[in-house]
């Protein structure tokens, strides 16, 4: 039988396991769009394009599948750019799906037309214009392919008008085999038995685990060497939930914010296993003084991620889960042989001592609410099993700091690229993933004002999500580092002129909240996250609290600013 | 040092600029590049000559690899390999020197292939020392006109 292009478009969504869509239409998808009602899928009709990409991205992340979305030509295309870059930094599979001016009009300047496969060529994985139906089903099952294996990614496919309206044959490719994309998996055995034996060696070691972690589900391997090696566990933003937060052998996040134990542990250690990371800037702090007495092993699935900040004494390019249960499968029989738990002991012990000297801390106030406690409030009523989202600033960092995170695919946050607006679309994607979960975004006043219009989106779909603003009226991040580094310039960073969050819910058809006093702080957040539907709460907290510890850009992990 | 690649891929739109926008975009530098079909329809090779110590050379070749449509990369730079370029010099001749033109044109083997009254259009090959050297050579006279192409690149079939 023969279909249309877009017919074929939507079969292969099917076959490919998408439930949501989430989109906006425009003249380049109306095709598409026409037969959207003939078909089980879901299609989430968002405010903003940007909204789209984010949700397929929360989607994505909440859920461990490719997230999809689908927008019109142009200004729809060029809308998505953000999200794609959001999702290309942080390895979040995606398929983004693009109109275009029909074929005959490529390169003419044609209404609504730019050429987004050129624009995005830098962000995505790969991307596609589809210029012949008969390509059609193929490239989408590449797409689908690329953007879930190897190291994740965002693809995009450029589907001009005409191809959507010819029709042709269907043909489901049974497989995808591409001469130029083998990514590598396995780990090379000769390499797990050095890494084993650096293992068996150390008397200091330190897990620096990152994203690749989640992607990989390599948590309970992780987990398990951890606990039977005694080895302590730090994590960058992106690796958060990959090790219970409240184990022994947590160290908290390492880095910029990263506790005073988790950077003098790195600091010190003489083995650092670095599994599914990538060496980033806000994480090492000045390269030359990272780490300096450790070996350092490398797991990672993409050999470009290795020895390109950092040299290291053992590269292991593998996916991260199938490394680690190598690595147990390898030292599973010297736990009869090596007493690991007293081995390490000292080591244990010293690093606990450091947690102790200077835990994540803060100065509590009986005034004003002060934001960590919100954090931490939101961590004790959800019992740390919420999904919760971020946006970016001190309260993403704050968030990253005391909602000790236990289970992976729970916080979604922008790390690589560190995009304000975020987290409510990502809320949004991930509510359809996880219906079971309660889903919050904790945000900060000025990121929420970038994708806000999402309201309807998640009103009008009967979303839960939960909207918790940590409202200090600043840019804060920006301000705290204009306090310490800019003489207190507070250039364009106090946001004087803010909506009236309780109203603006209210207008969307939600409910909200307003907490000024810190004795109503946990009365009025339980009655805010039990209220059914979509629901902002508006916390005036202290305007110019710091996030600590903080490392200067560019400066040692050791040169800690503290509480 | 330089290096000189020879990359393997998909002939297919786009891959010019994917390739080229890794290295602009990595602040990577490309000296030249050519890229020429090959017997298969569906494959290109490019031959890159680029500059870098060894850490970039391996970021440059792992994110050449890392490219969809790069099949394969090749750094030909620690292999034996016959490395040819071609230029085309016009340069001005008058009586008084055209004879030292041809004797230099001779020794160097290269060949002309157009002459008017007061110019001489050259046609050297060779590896990049050679070009570089007949260039060298010619500037004297005065070359009114240079087109050089990139480096191709084969390896050798006998490496020891
Ligand atoms: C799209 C975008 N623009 C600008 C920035 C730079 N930036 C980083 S944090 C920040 C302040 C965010 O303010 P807010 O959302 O109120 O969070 P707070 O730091 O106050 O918690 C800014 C402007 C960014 N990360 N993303
Ligand atoms: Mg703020």
């Amino acid at each position: 039988m023969e279909l249309t292009g877009a017919q074929i478009l939507l079969e292969c969504l099917k076959r490919e396991g998408v439930e949501v869509l989430f989109g906006f239409p425009g003249g380049a998808v109306i095709d598409i769009y026409n037969e959207l009602p003939n078909t089980s899928l879901k299609h989430v009709l968002v405010r903003h394009e940007q909204a789209a990409i984010h949700a397929a991205d929360g989607f994505a992340r909440a859920s461990g599948k490719v997230g999809c979305c689908l927008v019109t030509s142009g200004p729809g295309a060029t809308n998505t750019v953000t999200g794609i870059a959001t999702a290309y930094m942080d390895s979040i599979p995606v398929v983004i799906l693009t109109g275009q001016v029909p074929t005959p009009l490529i390169g003419n300047d044609a209404f609504q037309e730019v050429d987004i496969v050129g624009i995005t060529r830098p962000c995505t994985k790969h991307n596609y214009l589809v210029k012949d139906v008969r390509e059609l089903a193929h490239v989408i099952r590449q797409a689908f392919y690329l953007a879930r294996s190897g190291r994740p990614g965002p693809v995009l496919v450029d589907l001009p008008k005409d191809v959507m309206q010819v029709k042709t044959k269907f043909v489901w490719p049974d497989d995808v085999k591409m001469r130029s994309y083998n990514p590598n998996c396995k780990p090379h055995s000769g390499q797990i038995k050095k890494v084993a034996q650096l293992i068996r060696d150390a008397e200091r070691p330190i897990i620096y685990a990152g994203g690749g972690v989640i992607t990989s589900k390599a948590h309970e391997s992780l987990t398990w060497l951890a606990k039977n090696l005694h080895i302590p566990v730090t994590a960058t933003l992106m690796g958060l939930g990959c090790f219970p937060g409240d184990d022994k052998l947590w160290l908290g996040m390492l880095g910029m914010h990263g506790t005073y134990a988790a950077n003098m542990a790195i600091n010190n250690a003489d083995l650092v296993l670095a599994v599914g990371a990538r060496f980033d800037d806000r994480v090492t702090g000045k390269v030359s003084t990272f780490a300096p007495m450790a070996k350092l092993v490398h797991i990672d699935i993409d050999p470009t991620s290795i020895q390109k900040n950092v040299s290291v004494h053992v590269p292991l390019v593998s996916d991260c889960r199938l490394a680690l249960e190598a690595l147990k499968e390898e030292l599973a029989p010297s736990l009869a042989e090596y007493d690991f738990e007293a081995g390490h002991m000292p080591w244990v012990t010293k690093v606990g001592v450091w947690g102790k000297e200077h835990p994540l801390n803060y100065q509590a106030s009986e005034t004003t609410i002060k934001p960590q406690s919100v954090v931490e409030k939101i961590h004790e009523i959800t019992k740390g099993e919420a999904v919760i989202c971020t946006e970016v600033g001190q309260h993403q960092m704050w968030t990253a700091q005391f909602y000790r995170f236990n289970e992976p695919n729970c916080f979604l946050s922008s790390g690589g690229l560190g995009t304000m607006g975020y987290g409510f679309p990502a809320a949004i994607g991930a509510q359809f993933a996880r219906p079971d979960k309660m889903v919050i975004d904790i945000a900060g006043d000025g990121s929420i004002q970038m994708n806000i219009q999402e309201m309807a989106t998640s009103v009008c779909n009967n979303l839960g999500v939960k909207i918790v603003i940590l409202n200090n009226g600043y840019l804060g991040m920006v301000r705290q580092w204009q306090e310490l580094f800019y003489k207190k310039n507070y250039c364009s960073t106090c946001m004087d002129a803010q909506p009236d969050f309780v109203k603006l819910a209210e207008a969307y058809g939600a409910a909200g909240f307003r907490i000024t006093d810190p004795g109503d702080l946990d009365r009025v957040l339980r009655q805010a996250l039990d209220t059914p539907g979509t629901v902002i709460v508006d916390v005036r907290v202290e305007r110019e609290e710091n996030v600590y510890p903080m490392v200067p850009a560019g400066a040692s992990l050791t040169d800690m600013l503290l509480v | 040092m330089r290096h000189i690649l020879s990359v393997t891929v998909e002939n297919e739109p786009g891959v010019l600029s994917r390739v080229a926008g890794l290295f602009s975009g990595r602040g990577f530098n490309i000296e030249s590049l050519n890229v020429g079909p090959t017997l298969d329809t569906g494959v290109s090779v490019m031959t890159i000559t680029t500059e870098g110590d060894e850490q970039i050379i391996e970021q440059i070749v792992k994110q050449l690899r890392k490219l969809i449509t790069v099949i394969k990369v090749v750094d030909l730079t620690d292999l034996k390999s016959v490395l040819r370029e071609m230029v085309l010099l016009k340069v001005n001749a008058n009586d008084a020197n055209r004879a030292e033109i041809l004797r230099t044109v001779d020794i160097f083997r290269c060949k002309v292939v157009d002459v008017s009254i007061d110019e001489l259009t050259i046609e050297a090959t060779g590896n990049y020392e050679k070009i570089s050297a007949i260039v060298g050579l010619l500037t004297r006279f005065g070359i009114k006109e240079i087109s050089r192409s990139g480096m191709v690149a084969m390896k050798r079939s006998i490496q020891n």
